[in-house]
């Protein structure tokens, strides 16, 4: 067996998504939408979280912000201008939210908006809730290191959202209603892990059908979150990089 | 949809880590460390019914290129049959697409753990001669390590010396094959990483640039090779680095196992080997590996080295302590003779 045959062959994780960098530059009017849509899903959490934290706004005027931003995104044409040789799109949006607020500050113009913004669920209660569950020490809260850490933290919660919520539309698009619940009580479930021939006891099958089951949607978990991922970075090499915060370089 | 608590998000990036190894003879049995460009864990060998050591990329490359690398090190590892470098088994690519290959599994001590104060110097350098071994193999068969540190020893349980963790190999020829289409592979480990950026440094300390390539370990890496020279690297950087190796070998010797009288000596001899082999031009230092060796096994042998001009007081003190056994005993004999003589005459 040879390099040529190892490091090209066999059904290597296939980017289907186009990088939204990519797609909002397309002349397809849909590509661009989808692509907006996919940038806002992903990040207006974070970015609600981070405007709630960083910029100590009340939740009202922070969800005000947060879709204003995404209007911005559209009217100013900021993913045109992001430049992937310079820095990660992650980073950039942050610098773009922390100028966005900054400026709306200045200018002092705050209105509701909506209506021009892509077609995503904006559920900010949930953010809310979720921004009270956040274990963050106050005292480092101030630090631009923390900050920074946070938004990569829940940028990271929202792709892994996004992969679950994947994973479990493919699960029952295929009939594999199972594998999911196993999925979600092995992996996903708080409490301290329970054992595969729990697993199998409860859900009256062999232990070897819990490891394939988990196998599968281990894979499928896997193969999502890089191609969501793989869509939300602006180059090949960011891709690689945040692929490797994301899944290859947490040590306990 | 439910809130991905940071337990969840652990166990997650964890769960998705895991190789899938369906499809192949292995069956995951742990996690064993962290490389430069994947996870190390036990696996049992199902057919063969033994342990193995598997090495898993980190994810697929879009660009194939990680992939290609930890080939590469496979490719490289298997034509380096040494026993101070570990034999590959198998190598593959899993169902997800991610590049994997098997080892053999080595229960042992990395040498920085392993070094403990109360070890004396002349195992220690038995220990540096048997890494000089093997790496000097490698050059002799045309690869330079590139990251040699003392993360990358291994000391087997038998006491056997293993150099570890060959990613970065670079080969002075090209007899193993690079990936089709792809560029000269050197080409591309030596990218300048982002200054301050941590995502850059793996676990085990080596730089690793932004499309997750290993270009060596501060403090360990040669100047033209943190400078990317590619092009003029050869294996007097690695004799760089084996030099940094053993100035870390010999600093923490405890004063018990190294009494006052021979830490003079242990100074300036072998702190003349260490400068010699880490000096800044690689013209000034040891042309080979096997000269630097020569060097270290002449020290231990007590006989003058290379690398250092000692003064007269330095060359008896040297021989004092070659033929201290027969000195003392010469010594004793005519002192006896003297005393013998002084009660006869009486």
């Amino acid at each position: 067996m040879n390099e040529e045959e190892l490091g090209t062959g066999g059904d290597r994780f296939p980017p289907t998504r186009r990088s939204v960098i990519e797609a909002v530059a397309s002349i397809d009017a849909e590509e661009r939408a989808r692509a907006l849509e996919s940038l806002c899903a992903a990040y207006w959490k974070p970015i609600y979280k981070y405007i709630r934290l960083r910029w100590d706004r009340p939740a009202d005027e922070a969800q005000d912000l947060t879709q204003g931003f995404f209007v911005g995104v559209l009217e100013r044409e900021l993913l045109e201008k992001f430049e992937p040789k310079k820095a990660r799109l992650r980073t950039y949006l942050r610098v773009c939210v922390d100028s966005f607020v900054s400026n709306e500050d200045k200018a002092d113009r705050r209105q509701k908006r909506g209506g021009d913004i892509p077609h995503v669920a904006l559920d900010f209660a949930a953010a809310e809730e979720e921004l009270g569950n956040a274990v963050m020490d106050p005292a480092r809260i101030v630090s631009p290191e923390s900050l920074d850490e946070f938004f990569e933290k829940e940028w990271l919660r929202s792709l892994f959202t996004l992969a679950v919520e994947d994973l479990h539309q493919l699960c029952l698009a295929r009939g594999r209603e199972r594998t999911f619940h196993l999925f979600e009580a092995y992996d996903l479930e708080d409490h301290d892990k329970i054992s595969y021939d729990q697993l199998a006891k409860e859900y009256a099958i062999s232990v070897s059908d819990v490891n394939n089951a988990l196998a599968w949607a281990r894979r499928e978990f896997r193969r999502i979150s890089l191609e969501r991922l793989h869509e939300l970075c602006g180059s090949e090499e960011e891709f690689q990089r945040e692929a490797r915060a994301a899944f290859g370089s947490h040590e306990k | 949809m439910k809130f991905l608590s940071d337990k969840a998000m652990d166990r997650l990036r964890e769960a998705a880590e895991i190789p899938d190894l369906t499809g192949t003879r292995y069956r995951l049995l742990g996690r064993v460390a962290r490389g430069g460009m994947g996870v190390v864990y036990v696996a049992e060998d199902e057919k063969l019914e033994r342990r193995v050591a598997l090495k898993v990329l980190d994810m697929p490359g879009a660009d194939g290129d990680l992939a290609n690398r930890l080939v590469r090190e496979a490719l490289v590892l298997a034509r380096l049959e040494h026993p101070g470098i570990v034999p590959v088994h198998d190598v593959g690519t899993l169902s997800d697409g991610r590049v994997f290959y098997t080892m053999k599994f080595v229960q042992g001590q990395r040498l920085d753990k392993y070094i403990q104060p109360s070890r004396s110097t002349t195992h220690r350098l038995r220990i540096f001669l048997r890494i000089c071994d093997a790496v000097a193999f490698a050059h002799a068969h045309g690869v330079l390590h590139r990251d040699l540190k003392p993360a990358n020893i291994m000391i087997g349980s038998f006491g056997e010396v293993l150099v570890m963790d060959w990613g970065l190999a670079k080969l002075l020829n090209q007899e193993v094959r690079p990936p089709s289409g792809a560029a000269d592979p050197d080409a591309t480990i030596f990218e300048k990483p982002v200054r301050g950026d941590d995502s850059n440094r793996s676990a085990g300390g080596s730089v690793v640039t932004g499309h997750g390539t290993v270009m060596g370990t501060p403090g360990y890496m040669s100047p033209e090779q943190a400078r990317g020279d590619v092009e003029h690297l050869d294996a007097r950087s690695d004799i760089f680095s084996l030099g940094a190796l053993l100035r870390f070998l010999i600093a923490s010797v405890s004063n018990a196992s190294n009494p006052a009288a021979g830490k003079q000596r242990l100074d300036k001899a072998l702190k003349a080997i260490c400068s010699k082999a880490t000096a800044p031009n690689p013209g000034d230092r040891y042309a080979t590996l096997p000269e630097m060796a020569q060097d270290v096994s002449r020290y231990l042998d007590g006989l003058p080295i290379e690398a250092h001009r000692e003064s007269f007081i330095e060359t008896l003190t040297r021989f004092y302590r070659r033929y201290r056994f027969f000195i003392l005993l010469i010594g004793a004999y005519l002192l006896m003779r003297v005393l013998i003589l002084f009660f006869m005459h009486r």
